[in-house]
């Protein structure tokens, strides 16, 4: 029905899911089919007629997490044929659409695989480590009230585009799953890129680097080795920069005598 | 018994209520402010705004959403911008202007006194934001740039691209992160609130449901703060994120707090138009747009047959053969009216059959001259992530062909009733940001909702809420009393009612059905008669509900399909209040829209003489007519015009 694909044809497809019960079951992988997909549906939308017909049947329907299904709130986080948020590079999982595959393609659709994400159930994983690594110092320090005018301290405008590119993290996960060692370096040098450029975050950059980078390790992240597959699969574009930057702050920090052991 | 009800707007010339009463208001001491929990649901702007602010002054805060992580609430999809009266552009704005036009683009029907304030604060929310290090766009010279929106003729309008919501929440969460550091927030993610807790006529705790386990929990606090957001998914098909739900919002007005304005909603004129039956959500496209796209139809229906047969398309039809319909009927504001003057015309050619696209549905909005003028390059660096968005989901290229757009539901104005200090008619329960009503009458001006967010989270409620707590002893609360227990006893007995019913018809079923009666009847355009005929259609489907739902699984686990069911059975509760505000008001203004009550030239005709006031809806008891109550509004500083945008 839709505007530019008028003559495209519905498609069937063979789904392998993951399914887990919960936390403390093994899971396995079952296959289901879903016949008459619309190639204008997004994926999550296929996953919804899926879901519709399990529950029907009475069925358990396949857990996964969602929310805006615009590519911005970070909830989704499929894996799908072996890849973050599937085929199409640039892309979350909710703004991959069913003209990306072919009638009577198999597609494998698992969690992110990753010590520091435990499985909730099927396809949804706890990301909280996350929200920990930021609680550790990803902030300004600034209470409401009592902040100087906004144009009180002018920012180059090259230097607050750059921390706009990395503040754009939508703290989905991908960079983890992608990752041979499920590191979680492009994430955390994302926000410590941000607020170690703008000089609003200038005062804490040190210990701000530090404390994140050491729940990052308590959280049981991967060490990074500089593959990156990260940046290659975040459906944002976080650029690999940021790590180089982290590095360099971290270096920074340790050499100064007034930071963190 | 309707009462007539206190908005408790200080006394005193409109420029200095606010800093009166900020000295009038009794302050909670701060040796004594770690004396009080607040519970504070909801982690979007308004939530996470007024949860990291109330535990920065001392309280003990309890922050709840039902997302994995608080920085993933709703607010991060805002796309165009934020408001604010700084006049840095010299171009005349003004606390007052900024006033002006939000009470003006409400069609006059929202609160004088809090929209004054909403204007005065606007400004400290872009100074706080720089502080935490939001990334707004910024000029060559390092200062801050602005944009143009609907309904203004000033540019006041901060932005960061067109993701401007989700930098202001990452900046909200990053202060929230830094108090649950701290120890001063606690926060639950994926729990659900399910109902309140009213103890002595006042609201002390609510009930949650941990999503994950299916536990039933009791929280208590010395005041509840619902930052839960609107209501738009009552219409299935909405711009809001699949969760968005009014469940909350709807709890709590069956616990006591009028609901006000329900049928005021938004209908957003620049969204990516419906293209299958399967489909889940609908897809803005900001208002921003409208700076430098160009909206039009083909100028006869013959014409506009032949584009949604694909004989021509739009690049090739000539300029003379086109309708510029908003700059043709508004050249004042041309593409910039305000929102619901946008959808109601884009609607209007539509229907006139000179709609385009397969269904018919759409209107064009056209870059093609901007790009001539500046460069496709230029165009990227403004509006590259939106560009980009269009084309994954409609696989069209819009650097090339224009886009394709119709209206959807966006936003709701109206919400849970409050006084200027934001609390509801429940003493000791507040509400802010979308979740209430206060601040944008009858249509919202686009950009002002992460304005409003923020201030009531981080610069209306800290005060506010100390005025009550100040009134109520530091005494430790516990979940003890038996109003907790009756409350959670009665979650439980609806979530098991809910998985027992064993029928054959699926939450998204009856929420399709729901979406449907409620666009069809109550949706751009209403009618005496269509919404008495969907008055009844949702009773019977309520009924069917009850009846007939299909749920599997078990309530001791991660069961999506039985918190859907939960939200469902509230809308189809809402919907029907929806369609009883929008019989009762006989009057057309702005987004909402009575065929019987139009000017000669089809805008809306307000009836100020009879309708002038606020509708807050009374819960009395299930099945039964809620009772209507009415605030009158009083404007003391504009003039009730016709609006006009030509």
């Amino acid at each position: 029905m839709a505007g530019s694909n008028p003559n495209a044809k519905p498609m069937n497809l063979t789904l392998k899911v993951w399914r887990q019960k919960n936390r403390a079951t093994a899971g396995q992988v079952v296959d289901y089919n879903v016949r008459d997909i619309s190639p204008d549906m997004s994926f999550l939308e296929m996953l919804d007629v899926l879901n519709e017909d399990l529950l029907r049947k009475g069925d358990d329907p396949v857990a996964f997490d969602h929310d805006c299904r615009e590519g911005i709130c970070g909830s989704c986080n499929l894996f799908i044929n072996g890849r973050a948020h599937g085929p199409e590079s640039g892309t979350t999982t909710c703004q991959l659409h069913m003209r990306k595959f072919s009638d009577g393609d198999t597609i494998v659709i698992e969690p992110w695989r990753a010590n520091s994400f435990p499985v909730n159930k099927d396809l949804s994983v706890d990301r909280s480590a996350f929200d920990r690594i930021i609680q550790a110092g990803g902030y300004v320090s600034v209470n409401t009230g009592g902040a100087p005018d906004g144009n009180e301290i002018p920012v180059p405008k090259e230097i607050a585009d750059r921390a706009f590119e990395a503040a754009t993290c939508i703290g989905c996960g991908a960079c983890v799953a992608a990752c041979k060692n499920a590191s979680a370096m492009l994430f955390v040098s994302a926000k410590v890129s941000q607020l170690a450029l703008l000089p609003q975050g200038h005062a804490e950059r040190a210990t701000r680097v530090e404390n994140m980078v050491a729940q990052m390790d308590k959280e049981g992240f991967g060490a990074c080795t500089n593959i990156g597959s990260c940046a290659a699969e975040c459906p944002v574009g976080i650029s690999l920069e940021n790590i180089a930057t982290l590095n360099r702050e971290f270096l920074a920090a340790k050499a100064s005598s007034n930071n963190l052991s | 018994m309707s009462m007539i009800l206190d908005s408790k707007i200080p006394e005193g010339p409109r420029a200095e209520k606010w800093e009166k009463h900020k000295f009038n208001v009794k302050l909670v001491n701060p040796a004594n402010k770690r004396k009080y929990d607040v519970i504070v649901v909801g982690t979007g702007l308004a939530g996470g705004a007024a949860a990291a602010s109330l535990a920065e002054l001392g309280y003990n805060v309890k922050a709840f959403t039902y997302h994995d992580s608080p920085r993933r609430a709703h607010s991060i999809a805002a796309q165009g911008g934020i408001n604010a009266a700084k006049n840095y552009q010299n171009d005349g704005d003004s606390v007052f202007r900024l006033f002006y036009d939000t009470i003006k683009g409400g069609d006059y029907r929202a609160r004088e006194a809090n929209v004054y304030r909403l204007a005065q604060v606007s400004v400290n929310i872009i100074d706080q934001c720089v502080a935490q290090g939001v990334p707004f766009a910024r000029e060559y010279g390092g200062l801050l740039a602005n944009r143009s929106f609907g309904g203004a003729q000033v540019s006041r309008t901060f932005y960061a691209r067109g993701q401007t919501g989700q930098q202001l929440l990452l900046g909200a969460y990053s202060a929230l992160s830094r108090q649950i550091a701290y120890g001063k927030v606690k926060m639950y993610t994926r729990s659900e609130m399910l109902d309140v807790v009213i103890v002595d006529g006042q609201a002390r705790g609510i009930i949650t449901r941990n999503l994950i386990t299916g536990e039933i929990e009791k929280h208590a606090a010395h005041a509840v703060v619902l930052a839960t957001g609107g209501y738009g998914n009552v219409f299935y098909l909405s711009t809001n994120a699949m969760y968005c739900n009014a469940t909350a919002a709807w709890r709590a007005h069956k616990k006591g707090a009028y609901f006000a304005n329900p049928c005021f909603t938004q209908i957003h004129p620049t969204c990516i138009p419906v293209s299958g039956d399967y489909q889940s959500k609908l897809t803005l496209m900001s208002e921003s747009l409208r700076n430098d796209g160009r909206v039009w139809v083909p100028k006869t229906v013959e014409m506009a047959e032949k584009v949604r047969q694909g004989q021509i398309k739009p690049q090739d039809i000539a300029e003379d053969d086109r309708d510029y319909f908003l700059e043709r009927k508004y050249p004042a504001f041309g593409n910039l009216v305000p929102r619901d003057v946008a959808s109601r015309n884009a609607k209007m050619m539509c229907d006139e059959g000179r709609g385009v696209g397969s269904t018919g549905l759409a209107v064009y909005l056209d870059f093609a001259d901007i790009i001539k003028r500046t460069g496709a390059d230029a165009v990227s660096q403004k509006y590259g992530n939106l560009f980009d968005m269009y084309a994954k989901i409609t696989d069209e290229d819009p650097y090339t062909q224009p886009m394709r757009i119709y209206p959807a539901v966006h936003y709701t104005m109206g919400g849970l009733w409050v006084d200027y200090n934001l609390q509801t008619t429940v003493p000791g329960l507040y509400a802010t940001g979308e979740c209430n009503f206060s601040d944008h009458g009858a249509n919202r001006l686009g950009a002002s909702a992460l304005m409003q967010g923020l201030a009531d989270g981080y610069f209306v409620i800290p005060y506010t809420i100390g005025d009550y707590l100040a009134q109520t002893p530091p005494k430790p609360v516990t979940t003890e009393n038996p109003a907790f227990a009756q409350a959670e006893a009665d979650v439980r007995g609806r979530v098991q009612k809910l998985m027992s019913i064993n029928g054959t018809r699926t939450p998204d079923d009856f929420h399709k059905h729901l979406g449907h009666l409620m666009w069809e009847y109550c949706g751009m355009a209403r009618t005496a008669e269509g919404l008495k005929h969907a008055k009844v259609e949702i009773q019977k489907l309520r009924k069917e509900f009850w009846s007939d739902l299909k749920l599997s699984g078990s309530n001791d686990e991660l069961n999506q399909a039985l918190e859907k069911a939960g939200r469902v059975a509230d809308f189809l509760e809402l919907g029907e209040l929806m369609v009883d505000d929008a019989l009762n008001r006989n009057e057309s203004c702005g987004g909402h829209f009575r065929e019987e009550y139009a000017t000669e030239d089809g805008e809306a005709k307000r009836n100020d003489d009879e309708y002038a006031y606020v509708a807050a809806w009374q819960y009395v008891g299930d099945n039964q007519p809620e009772i209507l109550n009415k605030e009158e509004l009083h404007f003391e500083n504009v003039k009730l015009t016709q609006r006009s945008y030509k």
